[in-house]
């Protein structure tokens, strides 16, 4: 159980996905002008990383390596999101129209994010068990979300901010980036 | 031919992928930490932006348009994983320095970005130009980065052990900051923010 705490912990603050290791800082940069779609897109992000870690734990485990096929790893993995992302789409538009609405336009981008493609090549070649799989991917996508939030809630108030011209837009949220950052490495003493 | 050179250029200075378009982000932030790894990183993306963009456009006439996606993205993984497997086979100590992040060209927004936009819809002299422009300037960004990261990080200048500089003051006090991620951003920052200022690029 501590285990799982610790790889919960290390995934959300220690090693963030976007902040300690580049991943997903496309959405980072691109969906955090506003608070409400950081957080749509947040949970389009932990919904299809934890069922993108789980299917492709069992299909590298499972399929590949007792056929001695893991070098397909890439391809396949690539498939499994690419279709996982669609019936996702597909299931959430029949069932809850709703969500569909907020969540349904940041559900293609989401294919192409390296931030769920790398979480699954994290989990196998750590080697974790398919609890822990599941553990670290929620940890991952909730690091993501809050950092994303985060962002989000500090670039609402660099709208209105004076800043010089050449830094405007994309300049300073690199610039916020890095001060978060910093703030995030206070977190290293916690495991 | 004029045209050919102008695809060339457009991808390494005007819309360079990096700088200006904003596009393969992850990549280029995360093995920015020394300029072996910047070297590395762009001779994969280029072999796999070129051949991706000549296959892309040699099959544009008879891909159907509604799965054109699945088709590009099937392509790019398997040059992918060609390149990872040589990699791993010729060049072990790089490709344990990049490692996640060759796999992780798949997703790198440049390469899917250009077949989709350039490649599927241009002759292929037109399309391998694109692509060598587009890698160039991936590779000058990138390179440029990481050789003030490098440089300031641990205050040594060394390509491919080859020794080149060694900054009196910073090689007993380096700034390590820029070698850990948040130097990334911070040099990235100040770089965009340098060339729009200077008119370099255009601010978007």
């Amino acid at each position: 159980m501590d285990n799982l705490f610790a790889i919960f912990i290390s995934m959300a603050l220690i090693n963030n996905l976007v902040l300690s290791k580049f991943l997903g800082l496309c959405p980072f940069f691109g969906v955090s002008k506003k608070l409400s779609n950081a957080i749509s897109m947040g949970l389009a992000v932990i919904m299809v990383m934890m069922a993108a870690s789980i299917v492709s734990w069992f299909l590298y485990f499972h399929l590949l390596i007792p056929f001695g096929i893991g070098y397909m790893s890439t391809v396949i993995f690539i498939l499994v999101i690419a279709s996982l992302v669609q019936i996702l789409e597909l299931t959430i538009r029949r069932t809850n129209v709703t969500l569909y609405n907020s969540l349904g336009i940041y559900l293609p981008l989401i294919t192409t994010n390296c931030a769920v493609l790398g979480i699954t090549f994290i989990n196998v070649r750590t080697g974790y068990n398919l609890i822990e799989t599941i553990v670290s991917a929620l940890g991952a996508g909730v690091g993501f979300t809050l950092v994303l939030a985060i962002m989000s809630g500090i670039r609402e108030r660099l709208e209105l901010a004076d800043i010089p011209e050449s830094f405007k837009g994309i300049p300073v949220a690199f610039l916020v980036a890095m001060m978060l950052g910093i703030c995030f490495i206070a977190f290293s003493g916690m495991v | 031919m004029k045209a050919i050179i102008e695809n060339l250029m457009n991808g390494i200075i005007k819309s360079n992928p990096v700088l200006v378009l904003l596009l393969g982000l992850c990549p280029t932030l995360a093995v920015s930490t020394s300029i072996d790894n910047a070297f590395g990183m762009t001779a994969a993306v280029l072999f796999v932006l070129i051949s991706s963009n000549i296959i892309v456009s040699l099959i544009r006439k008879f891909t159907p348009e509604r799965v054109r996606i699945p088709v590009f993205i099937v392509i790019i993984a398997t040059l992918v994983t060609i390149v990872d497997l040589s990699m791993q086979a010729f060049l072990p100590a790089l490709s344990k320095s990049l490692g996640i992040f060759i796999p992780l060209i798949v997703v790198n927004c440049i390469i899917l970005g250009r077949a989709e936009a350039f490649a599927s819809k241009n002759k292929l002299p037109n399309s391998i130009m694109d692509a060598l422009g587009m890698g160039i300037g991936f590779g000058i960004a990138i390179t440029i980065i990481s050789f003030f990261r490098q440089v300031i990080g641990t205050g040594d200048l060394t390509i491919f052990d080859i020794k080149i500089l060694q900054v009196p003051g910073l090689i007993d006090n380096p700034m390590s900051i820029f070698i850990l991620p948040m130097g990334a951003f911070l040099v990235v920052s100040i770089l965009i923010a340098t060339l729009r200022y200077t008119g370099v690029i255009n601010s978007g």
